[in-house]
């Protein structure tokens, strides 16, 4: 039962990992553009939550400033995108990386002048409740993490690739110029995309403060989410997904089974293993194209 | 004269297609040999193949009489053999000069620590490498160009490069794929001359891929029509533009069987 | 306006292009060479600060704007050179003339070996290769306890040379000179790599790894080599790093500095060796600059001096935030636009250095 509760709750940091390299896959895969700052979305969307559902802010209901959270981390994704990365239009893939780790900088500066540096917590009603049966006690915040995520990553994997508006953005990010000629709003569609995937931010950001405190520098945490987007395969939804829920079992259990200096760097191997043998990741998109 | 280049029984395939079905053919030393036919026949195929590029499934490739499979691709310009890319494959971020100068790789001679250190030798070396160049460019007219850097270049100029890039190797054999697609008439008709000097006064074997049947015609010794990976026919020319089999695969059937109303 | 008549072709192949152009720079030599008789000893010890970080920084240049790799991972180099360095000093008792140069054969060496199998990596997954590399760098550290110390971390000693022996804070004049030396000795090393076949392999390699192997350059090999090269002078700059900060662990080499390192060069100007100073400067130069004007603030509306954590690199961020959306060339793109300016004076074109727009093909199926 031990195990069970290690691998719940794995899974459950898995599924938040998961959701941040969903943010990283719906962005490349409608632009190929690489959001360095996915991690630091995640931090915003739980601190705007915060300050909208904490008593010393604006004391609101939680289950109003979720959806009040959420919009406005996706006008916020449709913003930037809007005013920032429209001008990196033509630029190479390294530029908007760099972009986006500067503007992973400014956003952890924001949101410490903001809210402050010291850890805090989210007034969630998840926090701290317990689900019960058969002997085993699992954290309800946890189930609810792996719940959302699954239901998540199944929505946006039937949007990608069923909606016109799905299919319209795969399009876009396999020939920009060819999608212009067939109509599509290649601009505005970006847009919509990060306005997306600064939602799926924010949800991940809420259920992770539903589990435990936050501060600003948690959006570091999107460089593992990074790692396990590559480590399940970067152009693939529910590779994001399983990358992430490998990455969060590797950790409990590597920390239980093997010396404490040499679990932490568990996950990093894993991804130097998969980048030297199958560098596309486990469900890898990459087709061989005629020279 | 003797076979340069033999192409024996290669095969390839990509998946579920057959790209390249059994092909067999000799180039001959000092001769200009085109590959004709419709496209997806395999043509630039065939170039990657012979580049190491890619791996034949089944065949072997012989140049100068010794199979080149065992071969990786980047020991291939040092055997003497160059190719053009069909859709340029120039280094964009540099001046024609320099593109022209990586040609001359194939004849390093200096090292890692030398070079670091630039000592007299590998000035000496710049002096030759660079004398070398300059009749590629004195042979392509390009001494206009030769500051510029290619991204603000104009595409016929590029296309001319690109051959200068491969006759900077000084190779026995060049491979060149479309060398006129995208060029106006004045542009082929210089590529056409380019081509007969290379034959005549470098002593250069030329395998060109090329769809301009009035290039091919003129410049050409044998040509070899492909379609769908197989071969089609082989000849002169002319042979090879009246044979049936090369009518039907560019116009159909129907044509050859037409009744005068 | 100048223009060059060259005579020979060794015109191209020297460093200077023209007397004029050398003269600048030994100028410049000059002036620096007297420094540390014209500054206080504080500002000797920014600018020795700063030139370290030009080395590294000229390291990771190569490997970017040279040969189109990408590195966030950078630090780990860093570390590698002043841990050996210093090792060598402290438990080998080697004399600093061999450990130094030493250093950076073993940051070369790890640097070739780490890049063989990461060859086949591109753009991204090969940023997020150096990334994990770095993140493994920092954890090895620790984990091999035993040699390095681990959190403890290790303390530079003083350097003997030719029996000189030099503190970074006893003899700041002296140290720098030093740091001054090796950066002239990395610079004329860059500066040859550029105009031998060497460096044309690693521009070959970024611009067209298809026609680069075409031409028969051994793509798998350069790329490694130039990630040994890099890495080299990177691990001579952590060495340096390592006597300057007089104390470091794990932590002095950690995932920021690798990523500030990257975004400095960038800030600076890709693909330059001044792009590497420029860079340098500002991140060098940065603190004391936001110190100063945060204390005129305070002292203008009246309040303390209040530390603002994060700000720095805050600032840092929205500067290459501005550089990359309005002046993608750097610092040293704007300085050659202007000196373009003045020198085709009054025909320059706006349009001059416009670049290429390039639609997005997919990069998912090459």
């Amino acid at each position: 039962m031990d195990v069970l509760q290690l691998v719940v709750s794995g899974l459950a940091n898995g599924c938040i990992y998961g959701l941040i390299a969903l943010g990283f896959v719906l962005i490349y895969k409608a632009t190929e553009q690489v959001n360095f700052a996915q991690g630091d979305f995640m931090m915003l969307g739980a601190f705007v939550c915060l300050g909208l559902t904490n008593a010393e802010y604006m004391g609101l209901p939680f289950w109003l400033s979720v959806p009040i959270a959420i919009g406005i981390m996706g006008v916020f994704g449709y913003a930037l995108e809007v005013a920032v990365l429209r001008r990196m239009f033509g630029q190479s893939q390294i530029a908007v990386v760099i972009l986006t780790i500067s503007l992973g900088f400014v956003l952890r500066f924001v949101a410490g002048f903001i809210w402050g540096h010291q850890p805090v917590s989210l007034d969630s009603p998840l926090a701290g409740r317990d689900v019960r049966f058969d002997g085993v006690v699992l954290g309800l915040d946890e189930i609810f993490v792996i719940l959302t995520t699954v239901v998540l990553t199944g929505g946006l994997y039937l949007y990608f690739n069923r909606t016109r508006l799905g299919l319209a953005m795969q399009a876009a990010s396999q020939n920009q110029l060819a999608a212009y000629y067939m109509g599509i709003p290649v601009k505005r569609l970006n847009s919509l995309v990060w306005a997306l995937a600064g939602m799926v931010a924010a949800v991940a950001g809420i259920l992770f403060a539903s589990k435990g405190s936050i501060e600003p520098s948690v959006g570091l945490l999107g460089i593992k989410a990074f790692a396990a987007a590559v480590i399940g395969g970067f152009g693939s939804l529910p590779g994001a997904l399983l990358g992430g829920i490998i990455v969060g079992l590797i950790e409990p259990f590597a920390a239980r089974y093997i010396a404490s200096g040499y679990s932490q760097i568990m996950p990093y191997l894993l991804l130097f293993l998969i980048l030297i043998f199958r560098p596309h990741g486990i469900l890898a998109q990459i087709h061989a194209k005629k020279v | 004269m003797t076979a340069l280049l033999e192409i024996d029984d290669v095969t390839l395939r990509f998946g579920g297609v057959t790209a390249v079905d059994k092909i067999s053919f000799d180039v001959r030393e000092g001769e200009v040999f085109a590959l004709v036919g419709p496209n997806g026949a395999g043509k630039s195929t065939l170039f990657n193949l012979i580049s190491r590029f890619y791996d034949p499934a089944e065949g072997d490739i012989r140049f100068a009489g010794r199979s080149i499979l065992d071969r990786p691709a980047h020991a291939i310009a040092r055997l003497g053999i160059a190719r053009t890319f069909q859709n340029i494959e120039l280094f964009d971020q540099a001046t024609v000069l320099q593109n022209l100068l990586v040609g001359r790789h194939r004849h390093r001679k200096g090292n890692l620590v030398s070079e670091l250190l630039f000592t007299p030798f590998v000035r000496r070396e710049e002096r030759r490498h660079r004398a070398a160049v300059e009749k590629v460019i004195d042979f392509l007219d390009l001494q206009l160009y030769r500051e510029k850097y290619i991204a603000g270049l104009p595409y016929g100029v590029r296309k001319v490069v690109e051959m200068g890039r491969a006759l900077a190797i000084e190779p026995k054999l060049l491979l060149l794929d479309e060398p006129a697609s995208g060029l106006s008439v004045e542009e082929t008709q210089d590529v056409a001359f380019w081509i007969e000097d290379i034959k005549t006064q470098m002593g250069i074997t030329v395998v060109m891929v090329e769809h301009d049947m009035h290039l091919v015609s003129s410049v050409s010794d044998r040509v070899l029509a492909l379609a769908d990976g197989k071969m089609l026919a082989m000849g002169t020319p002319q042979e090879v533009q009246n044979h049936p089999k090369v009518i039907e695969a560019y116009i159909g059937t129907a044509a050859a069987q037409e009744v005068p109303a | 306006m100048r223009t060059v008549f060259k005579t020979s072709y060794d015109a191209d192949i020297d460093m200077f292009r023209h007397r004029a152009q050398a003269g600048w720079y030994i100028a410049l030599l000059v002036i620096a060479l007297v420094l540390p008789l014209l500054l206080d000893m504080f500002w000797i010890g920014e600018f020795t600060n700063m030139l370290i970080w030009a080395i590294a920084g000229m390291g990771l240049m190569i490997l970017v704007g040279q040969s189109g790799q990408a590195s966030l991972g950078h630090a780990a180099f860093l570390a590698v050179g002043c841990y050996a360095n210093v090792l060598m000093q402290v438990d080998l008792g080697l004399p600093f003339i061999v450990t130094f140069p030493l250093a950076g054969l073993v940051a070369a060496l790890a640097g070739f070996l780490i890049a063989l199998p990461m060859t086949r990596l591109h753009g991204i997954y090969l940023a997020i290769g150096t990334l994990a590399l770095a993140i493994l760098t920092d954890d090895l550290i620790v984990i091999a306890e035993p040699l390095t110390r681990g959190v403890v971390g290790l303390f530079a000693p003083d350097i003997s040379l030719f029996g000189v022996t030099i503190n970074r804070y006893g003899d700041p004049a002296l140290f720098y000179w030093l740091v001054l030396a090796v950066t002239l000795f990395v610079l004329v090393l860059y500066r040859n790599l550029l105009r031998a076949p060497l460096g044309r392999s690693f521009a070959a390699v970024r611009d067209s790894e298809v026609s680069a192997r075409a031409m028969g350059v051994n793509v798998a090999r350069a790329k490694a080599i130039a990630f040994g090269i890099s890495a080299g002078i990177t691990g001579l700059a952590g060495a340096l790093m390592g006597h300057f900060a007089g104390i470091f662990n794990n932590e002095t080499f950690n995932i920021i500095i690798s990523i500030q390192l990257l975004l400095m060069i960038v800030i600076g100007g890709l693909g330059s060796i001044h792009g590497a100073f420029f860079g340098a400067a500002i991140v060098a130069l940065l603190p004391q600059a936001i110190a100063i004007s945060r204390d005129m603030v305070a002292g203008a509306l009246g309040m303390g001096s209040v530390a603002i954590p994060g700000l720095e690199t805050a600032i840092f961020g929205l500067i290459l935030i501005g550089f990359i959306l309005f002046e993608p060339m750097g610092i040293y793109g704007r300085w050659v636009k202007i000196r373009t300016y003045f020198e085709l004076f009054p025909f320059y074109r706006k349009d001059m250095f416009r670049r290429q727009r390039s639609y997005l093909k997919t990069e998912r199926m090459r």
